[in-house]
């Protein structure tokens, strides 16, 4: 949950009503931070304080060593220098593209005003389209403009509501690649908000995890895939296989520990803060489970070895989706390239065995209002 | 042909334009910040001239600015002019009942702005009144049309208040309505037929604005 040591943006944010809040955030310079969950988990509320327009009672933002809000301080929106860009763009209607970015242009003549709106929409490739009025412009156009009205108050954080959500998925693409080669070019922090989790895992380099206005987890996409902090945040970033099982004990010498799971004992990797005996939630994310060829024996086959008979079986495009049923009763999801598949001759009702690699099979706390029966 | 009578109409409709439409726009700012209870209370008594007849309505206002009301006297002092029977007093009647007519419109208006345009312009380091001058106010113009053709063409048209608070008196509260009852009654057939021929044509108009006006209103969403 640590944050990185020099932030430059730190924000407490704590509140009963009307949204609880309890979220506490720390983001890197020039990082892009995702914060992801449900609808109604606190993640836009979280934005919007950040951007000054709500007012979180028990809050404490600051950003770059300035302080946007604590115990007697407020700074208006219109003083903090953030850009935002909002789900649905929020353009103004009656302005052409280049008025609306150049109305966020802090200061200068007019003139020189429209010269760096100009400047920012040929940035966002929109050259051609300055006299546009917003309604003559397509959805991602629409975001572009958007973005570029949010770049031109020379933001220290840019914040982005759901900016992809409301477009068809080609333009979301493309918008995205231009995001992240912007960003490459002016390194700027930056709040992303969004349900999408693929988008969250590719676009950031750490995100935090909300729900029930709670902050659950925080870090890079990657550890928070492989080494979910507990069941509630597998299952809200859609992580399958996660069981109930209990420590056996700890293999210091060969960096293990040692897992009872249903009458097996699972190698897992060393977590000498669980005490043997302790009930732990645990998880193998699909990436580290392994098929043995039918064919051919391989390396591995001996790390933890688990038969299943395969309950579903899909492809979609060029990777083939399984689920196995292990001891008639634990569903295992996984993946294998479409290929492998057809080779080993995967289908539906034939039984497999594959290996759950002891460095992905991660222990969690278990979680309260679960049978703690392994 | 009574020019005197439809001049005077002229005027009293102008002067309301111009002094109650502002006063709309404030008074529509002001409703959007009360809390929904006293919103809706405020709203319900403003649109009370919508359906008190115009009689009972200007009976109302003849005992709120007779020569005994305070208001009465304190005009009277300060102007040494009685408000009943005097043109201000029917401006200041008409203010009173077109108060839905313009506030309506425009309160409509201001509620279609996504609350997300005013934030984005505060986004833009604009303050309350930049945001309502540079956002607001540009995409209210249609709203703003619409009330001030309805607020003219109300005030041709009212007739039981003004008689009630004004009288008839030439030059000073006899309106083209009241002139056009008076011409009735005195069997002037020209007058009367030219003076309705005259309101007819304003009436015309004014729906003729409107609807140029109401698709516009569709496209700024």
């Amino acid at each position: 949950m640590s944050g990185p040591a020099e932030a430059a943006l730190q924000a407490e944010l704590r509140q009963d009503r009307p949204i609880p809040l309890d979220v506490s955030l720390a983001v890197a310079p020039g990082e892009l931070f995702a914060l992801v969950g449900p609808s109604g988990s606190g993640k836009t509320t979280t934005l919007r304080a950040l951007a000054g327009l709500d007012r979180v009672h028990e809050g404490r933002i600051a950003v770059d060593g300035r302080l946007w809000q604590g115990p007697d301080v407020f700074v208006p929106p219109q003083r903090r220098r953030v850009g935002m860009v909002f789900q649905h763009y929020a353009l103004f209607p009656h302005l052409s593209a280049l008025d609306n970015v150049a109305l966020a242009v802090p200061e200068g003549a007019r003139a020189e005003r429209r010269r760096r709106a100009r400047e920012l929409l040929r940035l966002v490739h929109l050259e051609g389209l300055e006299d546009r009025r917003p309604h003559q412009l397509s959805g991602g156009q629409q975001q572009r403009v958007a973005l570029a009205r949010a770049l031109a108050r020379d933001p220290v954080l840019l914040l982005l509501d759901e900016p992809f959500s409301a477009v068809d998925q080609v333009t979301r693409r493309r918008l995205q690649r231009e995001l992240v080669l912007l960003r490459q070019r002016r390194p700027l922090t930056t709040v992303l908000v969004t349900h999408d989790l693929d988008e969250a895992v590719r676009l950031s380099d750490r995100m935090a995890v909300i729900h029930h206005g709670r902050t659950l987890q925080s870090g890079p996409p990657r550890d928070l895939l492989d080494r979910p902090a507990s069941a509630l945040v597998a299952r809200l970033l859609d992580i399958p296989n996660v069981y109930r099982g209990r420590v056996r004990g700890h293999d210091p010498a060969r960096g293990l520990t040692l897992l009872e799971w249903d009458g097996l004992v699972l190698e897992a990797r060393h977590r000498p803060e669980f005490a043997a005996g302790a009930p732990v939630d645990w998880v193998i994310p699909p990436g580290f489970v392994v098929l043995h060829r039918v064919d051919r024996p391989s390396r591995g086959e001996r790390e933890n070895p688990v038969e299943g008979r395969i309950v579903e079986f899909y492809e979609l495009g060029e990777t083939a989706h399984l689920t196995l049923l292990v001891r008639d009763r634990h569903p295992l999801t996984f993946t294998v390239p479409a290929h492998v598949a057809r080779r080993n001759a995967l289908a539906p009702g034939r039984t497999v065995r594959v290996s759950l690699l002891a460095e992905g099979v991660h222990l969690m706390p278990p979680e309260h209002g679960r049978s703690t029966a392994p | 042909m009574d020019w005197t009578a439809l001049g005077l109409s002229l005027r009293l409709a102008l002067l309301t334009c111009v002094l109650l439409v502002p006063l709309a726009v404030l008074l529509a700012l002001w409703l959007r910040r009360l809390p929904a209870p006293a919103g809706r209370l405020v709203e319900v008594i403003g649109a009370l001239p919508l359906v008190l007849p115009p009689t009972a309505l200007g009976y109302w206002l003849l005992v709120a600015l007779g020569r005994g009301s305070p208001l009465g006297e304190l005009w009277e002092r300060l102007t040494g002019r009685p408000l009943v029977f005097t043109f201000e007093g029917i401006l200041l009647a008409s203010l009173v009942f077109n108060l839905p007519f313009a506030v309506q419109p425009i309160a409509r208006g201001l509620a279609a702005i996504p609350r997300e345009l005013r934030e984005a312009a505060w986004l833009c380091g604009l303050g309350p009144l930049g945001a309502f001058v540079k956002v607001e106010l540009p995409l209210l113009r249609p709203s703003l049309v619409v009330a001030l053709v309805l607020v003219f063409a109300h005030t041709l048209g009212e007739f039981g208040v003004v008689l009630m608070v004004g009288g008839a008196i030439p030059g000073e509260t006899r309106t083209a309505s009241v002139a056009l009852y008076d011409a009735v009654q005195a069997l002037d057939e020209r007058t009367a037929a030219l003076l309705s021929a005259v309101l007819l044509a304003f009436a015309l108009t004014a729906l003729l604005v409107l609807q140029l006006v109401e698709p516009r209103r569709e496209r700024t969403r």
